[in-house]
């Protein structure tokens, strides 16, 4: 018989002392575990095509086009929804992706161990600005790109980091808190980081120089190329403390451009789902919130795994996407110690005396105090294949935790 | 005519943010219809096309700063353009923005020193968070009404249980170490310590203090129940004790409306206990006697400042005096009286210093005995009334009945004191002593009880009172000449009734520097603040945005423990 605290510290802990590894890369058809055939992974909780936003159904167009499955849009619109391809949270297959976060069984996905357990996690190759897959783009330099991500890029880094004992994210992670970064929606430090870690051994792989260029070209001018992995990452930590028998703390914070879902450690498989709000933010020249579409994408578990808004005071950097000053940067992570139940006592803040980073999201103290977790998050715009057109801050809707409250005393009978 | 101009500000490095920023200002301008504020990279310059935002025949390099502004006409764009310096250079003042907590937890962690919280929040909340303070091993000024009778009482207990102190609900006043908590008044320290259940009645007794030269070493609020029976002035003998033990403290003040009977005893014993000066106003109470021991009864505020600041003058020679050296036991007190008046006087002084009292007497404040034949608890009976003396003689002339009733008393194995008054004089009893001496004789030796008499008389009675208090003091009767001696030897003679030991109340809760969590009001933060005190402010909301259902849920996820099933 264990209480509820005991129960949030239990998951805590099993949280913070994850030490996910990336140990090497595959393609989602051999390393994903339930991956099949004509099934798409995308992020956020479950969703059918008829309830897809706009750079959703871009996503599951161009991964079906990506594929082979289709060849143009109209075909790829015709499958997808027909009823053939299953469509299912990256959630619910140990992995994740930012914004659609769309993974189809060829493309490459990054392995993370969790050394210190027994959990894996994956997640796609980031593509980089401009016109992408995960914003819902699909025109034929989208698929080129990916493409060449696929058959030239990741055999290259995936030479690299099996020539290594692999690469701590954890370690890197920590690092790049001290650099600047929170891990979410500023990668710069982590990704040059990234690159330092992997340049020696791609040096070393037998291509040409030319691609050896061109891959670490791509890799060092993309200031999120380490964005994908540290998601894996922290979905391996939050895996890690998914399933402890009452206990209140959320295990995963995911989008899928119309819901914003939670899962709650010690509630199951079961997700708790809102409509996703707009956020709140900067827009690109020539956008406004009128072209945003609703919050999207499985990056939220980093803030699940107390980085990313979390960990705000370590990159003042950022805070005017919000119109901040850098006092807003240490209030927002300030505030996240009210709704959180541990410090991390890896990932550290020097702007606050090197205190932890605040880790653990309690359901009761967010439903408790009315503060819902801040997220940082890029802003895609609401029509396929447009692309990114703004960053910014969003919370998720109340409602969702309130919820998981209600569940969790219909189940223990409060 | 709408005119597009730009600058381009070549290796002008800004994070992407910040020129989204300016972008934005450059937006809100007179004139401005759309505005570009980019690093000259491939894509951003392709972002800028897209937009129709890009002037031909430009060829920035990517670390360029590119400025393009569209206008509806070319001067309003240059003047756009002109305005980039100041806006980059505009920078919102900081300092005012410092984290507010929004939970007690948090506040605690940022000013762990503090060992106050002052709670002011709608009293439907306030005892939960009360509740989580004293969890905390906090102290607690709460402000707050409409707090229910019963958490109150569980708060205290709790709070005694720990040794920390509760001041209130509703209580509008205190100053601690000369730092005023909700309503008070600047006011110098000094040697008078008050402890009031009136938080007006602070503010005017110190005030009156101050004017009158004196200061104040500390006043403690309790609220305007806390001498009610069912809380027993827990916070009220807590603060007794810490003024006691207060060194700066050499006169006590205490003001409250009339406390119950059985409080009030309690109260003034423990107030006797201190051995300091106390001055005690309850406000509207007929005190029995205006001095008792090292109690001064007053019965207007500004007499009890008076008082309070004469005893200081005073000097600190007044301390409490025992008059005899018998042993405290525990027990109750049977008193039995043939006058009926000096029964009354009894009465009066013994519920005050004793405790309550049951009489065939009525009396305001004590309890209406329903069988004068059978007495209960501390009991004091007229034998003069009618129902003891009808066919036989009154209990002046004819001791028979007293002796009967003092042999039935002292064989109640829970009385240890028995009261008694002797009146001499012209158509008494010629030698009363030669008779109830023996009988007291008697019942001390048989059943252990002691014996007080009020003698009353002369020595040119027939009797002569000299001889008569001989024969009873050689019986071993404590022997007065006054009802209010006879009182303060039952109050000497018996253990106060009821008296567990709590843990006390450290002295540094009053003598450490005040920091305070301020939870409500934040003129009550704002004060602490310009009173030198170390505050923090908690951005207090509902629990659960005041939902009654979630609110249930989350205090049963507190208490409760989840199914193991």
């Amino acid at each position: 018989m264990m209480d509820i605290d005991a129960a949030n510290q239990a998951a805590v802990e099993r949280m913070i002392s994850a030490r996910p590894m990336l140990s090497g890369i595959s393609t989602a058809r051999d390393a994903i575990p339930g991956m099949q055939e004509k099934m798409l992974l995308h992020a956020g909780p479950p969703i059918e095509w008829s309830r897809m936003s706009g750079p959703l159904r871009g996503a599951v167009i161009g991964a079906l086009i990506f594929e082979g499955l289709a060849e143009n849009e109209s075909q790829a619109r015709e499958l997808a929804s027909g009823g053939e391809i299953n469509f299912e949270p990256c959630h619910h297959h140990r992995a994740v992706g930012p914004m659609a976060g769309v993974i189809s069984p060829s493309m490459a996905v990054y392995v993370i161990d969790n050394v210190e357990g027994d959990n894996r996690a994956y997640s796609n190759l980031n593509e980089g600005y401009g016109k992408v897959l995960r914003y819902g783009a699909f025109s034929d330099e989208v698929i080129k790109k990916l493409k060449w991500m696929n058959d030239t890029m990741a055999p290259v880094m995936a030479e690299a980091i099996a020539a290594g004992e692999g690469i701590d994210l954890r370690a890197l992670l920590a690092e790049a808190l001290h650099m600047g970064d929170e891990g979410h929606n500023r990668n710069k430090a982590g990704s040059l980081l990234f690159l330092k870690q992997l340049a020696p051994a791609i040096a070393r792989t037998k291509v040409s120089d030319e691609i050896k260029e061109e891959v670490l070209s791509f890799l060092g001018d993309n200031a999120l190329s380490v964005l994908n992995p540290v998601m894996a990452a922290c979905k391996a930590m939050a895996d890690a403390a998914h399933g402890v028998e009452g206990s209140t703390l959320v295990t995963a914070m995911a989008r899928n451009g119309t819901d914003f879902g939670i899962r709650v450690s010690g509630l199951g498989d079961r997700w708790f789902t809102a409509p996703a709000q707009i956020p709140d933010g900067l827009y690109f020249p020539g956008y406004s919130s009128e072209d945003a579409n609703a919050d999207i994408g499985d990056s939220t578990i980093t803030e699940t795994a107390g980085i990313g808004g979390f960990a705000m005071a370590s990159a003042p950097a950022i805070v005017t996407f919000i119109s901040g000053t850098p006092q807003d940067a240490l209030n927002a992570t300030l505030e996240m110690y009210e709704i959180t139940v541990a410090e991390h006592s890896h990932f550290s803040i020097p702007q606050l005396d090197f205190r932890g980073t605040p880790t653990g999201i309690d359901v009761r103290k967010v439903v408790e105090l009315g503060i819902t977790p801040r997220v940082n998050t890029g802003i895609a715009h609401k029509e396929a294949g447009v692309g990114q057109v703004g960053a910014g801050l969003v919370r998720p809707p109340m409602e969702i935790f309130e919820q998981a409250l209600m569940a969790y005393a219909d189940d223990h009978g409060l | 005519m709408t005119s597009i101009q730009h600058e381009i500000r070549r290796g002008a490095y800004y994070d992407s943010v910040v020129l989204m920023q300016l972008q934005r200002a450059l937006l809100e301008l007179q004139g401005v219809e759309d505005a570009g504020v980019v690093m000259a990279t491939a894509a951003n310059m392709e972002l800028l096309e897209d937009s129709g935002l890009l002037v031909s025949g430009l060829e920035p390099r990517p670390e360029d700063l590119l400025i393009v502004v569209k206008a509806t006409s070319e001067l309003m764009a240059n003047e756009a353009l002109a305005q980039v310096d100041a806006i980059l250079k505009h920078r919102r003042s900081s300092a005012t923005d410092a984290y507010r907590p929004r939970s007690l937890e948090s506040a605690i962690k940022a000013l762990p020193e503090a060992a106050w919280v002052l709670i002011s929040i709608p009293g439907r909340y306030a005892a939960a968070v009360a509740r989580q303070a004293l969890d905390h091993g906090k102290h607690v000024f709460l402000y707050s009404d409409n707090v229910t009778l019963e958490d109150e009482v569980e708060l205290k207990t709790t709070a005694r249980e720990r040794g920390l102190l509760l001041m209130g609900p509703d209580c509008g006043t205190a100053i601690i170490d000369g730092v005023g908590f909700g309503f008070a008044n600047h006011v110098r320290r000094g040697a008078i310590g008050l402890v009031g259940a009136s938080g007006t009645g602070l503010q005017a007794i110190s005030s009156t203090i101050h004017q009158l030269g004196q200061g104040i070493s500390h006043a403690l609020g309790t609220g305007g129940r806390d001498l009610k029976g069912e809380v027993g002035a827990i916070t009220a003998h807590q603060g007794l004790d810490l003024l006691a033990q207060d060194a700066d403290t050499q006169v006590i003040v205490i003001v409250s409306k009339p406390p119950d009977a059985e409080v009030a005893a309690s109260l003034l014993a423990a107030a006797r206990g201190t051995g300091k000066p106390t001055v005690i106003d309850f406000i509207g109470y007929a005190p029995p006697v205006g001095r008792f021991d090292n109690l001064i009864f007053t019965t207007s505020l500004h007499e009890t400042a008076r008082a309070a600041v004469e005893r200081v003058a005073a000097g600190l020679d007044e301390r409490a005096r025992r008059r005899h050296g018998g042993q405290r036991r525990p027990g109750y007190l049977r008193g039995l009286f043939a006058g009926g008046t000096l029964a009354m006087e009894a009465v009066r002084g013994l519920q005050a210093f004793v405790g309550p009292i049951h009489t065939n007497l009525t009396v305001p404040g004590a309890i209406r005995l329903d069988d004068p034949l059978v007495s209960t608890g501390h009991t004091v009976l007229d034998l003069g009334e009618d129902v003891f003396t009808v066919g036989r003689l009154h209990p002046m002339i004819d001791n028979d009945l007293r002796i009967r009733r003092m042999r039935q008393e002292a064989n109640d194995e829970h009385v240890s004191l028995l009261l008694l008054d002797v009146v001499l004089g012209e158509g008494a009893h010629p030698d009363p002593a030669s008779e109830l001496g023996p009988a007291i004789e008697d019942v001390r030796q048989h059943s252990g009880v002691e014996v007080g008499v009020l003698l009353v008389g002369t020595e040119e009675d027939p009797q002569d009172i000299d001889h008569q208090r001989e024969i009873l003091e050689a019986a071993g009767a404590h022997v007065t000449g006054d009802t209010i001696s006879l009182v303060a030897f039952a109050a000497e003679t018996l253990e106060p009734g009821g008296e567990t030991q709590w843990p006390t109340v450290s002295s540094t809760a009053l003598s450490a520097p005040v920091a305070g969590i301020n939870v409500g009001l934040e003129t009550f933060y704002d004060s602490l603040i310009s009173q030198g005190a170390a505050a923090v402010h908690v951005d207090w909301r509902p629990p659960a945005g005041g939902d009654d259902r979630l609110m249930d849920i989350l205090s049963k996820m507190k208490t409760s423990r989840p199914d193991t099933e």
